[in-house]
């Protein structure tokens, strides 16, 4: 089923993309112990795009996931523009942390009732370690937030920059109503309701504010990309483009 | 400092840090917590380790990719190290003679023959 494969992808190269950009910060986190942990979620990101290509490999008739990782051209990739985006400051990074893990989070518990068994399995797995995953983001968005005056204008300000990106995630799908009829996914209008709500107690607590009259950046579901993907699409392949027929 | 001190991370050698005095004020570093983990429900927690944070809430999220990334884990404590109450090390010679005191193990005393002899009794 072509919409089911489409939204498949769409998680899977989010998380693919986001856990490269992430694992940048490897060796150069602000202190040991946010190294290792925010390393670590870089990780889960890689391992969770992993196990949905897995599945589109193995019910979807799909290439290995190795080669759906590392072997498509920038435009057949599904991802949102915010996971491109270079990691730049430790406030932009943890900001997009914060809304994508939150994003993830809601998405794999709605998906834990999905009528497709193989997704539902997988959701009810993930589900535990995406909630670390936004207690650490919940935990440095109000320590930073509730920090110093400079602490808190660059959380302000990196919110205010990631929001219309991070409203892309929620970019309308190919074939998304037949997912809804099918009962696959509830859809990325309710996807985004219950994620605003999740968000919202966490940025009032934080002391920060949501930015207004904010405009998503929509695209990337539909192949268009920034000018960041492709350096690290390249950067990201290099290994395997070496011979691509290699056994690891 | 001397020049043998110097980094040999070239990111942190091209930071040209200052020699000599740490640049590190009392003020700015965070204190550690003790670590605390319980692999299965009703086991003891058991210490395995540190971590430096800012309060108990960081401690507990560093603490888990700390030490409970690869193992099992179901829960896990963090204490402030300051708030350790310890014996001094040099007190260490109360326990010398612990292990002379073997009339305080089982198996000091020899009770086999006794316990075969009552259940032989009980067929």
């Amino acid at each position: 089923m072509q919409s089911l494969k489409n939204f498949l992808y769409t998680i899977a190269d989010d998380n693919l993309i986001l856990g490269h950009r992430n694992s940048e910060w490897t060796g150069l986190g602000p202190m040991l112990e946010e190294d290792i942990a925010f390393s670590s979620m870089a990780q889960d990101k890689v391992g969770l795009a992993y196990q949905l290509y897995q599945l589109l490999h193995t019910d979807m008739g799909e290439g290995h996931p190795d080669k759906v990782a590392f072997a498509r051209t920038e435009t057949e990739f599904k991802c949102c523009q915010l996971v491109e985006y270079p990691i730049g400051e430790y406030d932009f990074s943890l900001v997009r942390h914060f809304l994508f893990d939150h994003a993830m989070y809601e998405l794999f518990s709605m998906l834990t009732t999905s009528a497709y068994p193989a997704l539902a399995q997988l959701a009810v797995k993930v589900r535990g370690e995406l909630k670390y995953h936004v207690l650490h983001a919940d935990t440095w968005m109000k320590k930073l937030g509730n920090g110093s005056e400079e602490s808190k204008a660059r959380m302000q300000s990196a919110l205010n920059y990631a929001y219309p990106l991070a409203l892309g995630i929620f970019e309308p799908l190919e074939g998304e109503q037949e997912l809804v009829q099918y009962g696959y996914f509830e859809g990325m209008a309710v996807l985004q309701e219950r994620w605003l709500a999740s968000i919202m107690p966490v940025l009032e607590t934080a002391g920060l504010k949501l930015p207004v009259n904010a405009e998503a950046t929509f695209g990337g579901r539909k192949g268009y990309h920034t000018e960041y993907l492709a350096p690290l699409l390249k950067e990201m392949t290099e290994v395997f483009a070496i011979d691509p027929e290699a056994e690891w | 400092m001397s020049d043998q001190n110097k980094s040999l991370d070239p990111r942190i050698a091209r930071l040209e840090l200052p020699q000599g005095e740490s640049i590190v004020k009392p003020d700015e570093y965070w204190g550690t917590f003790e670590v605390f983990l319980q692999e299965k429900r009703g086991k003891f927690h058991q210490h395995v380790g540190s971590v430096h944070a800012p309060e108990q809430e960081m401690a507990l999220v560093f603490a888990k990719e700390q030490y409970a990334r690869r193992g099992k884990c179901v829960n896990m404590w963090v204490v402030k190290t300051t708030d350790i109450f310890a014996f001094q090390l040099a007190d260490e010679d109360m326990f010398a003679t612990t292990p002379d005191k073997q009339h305080r193990e089982a198996g000091m005393y020899k009770v086999r023959d006794r316990i075969q002899e009552y259940q032989n009794r009980q067929k």
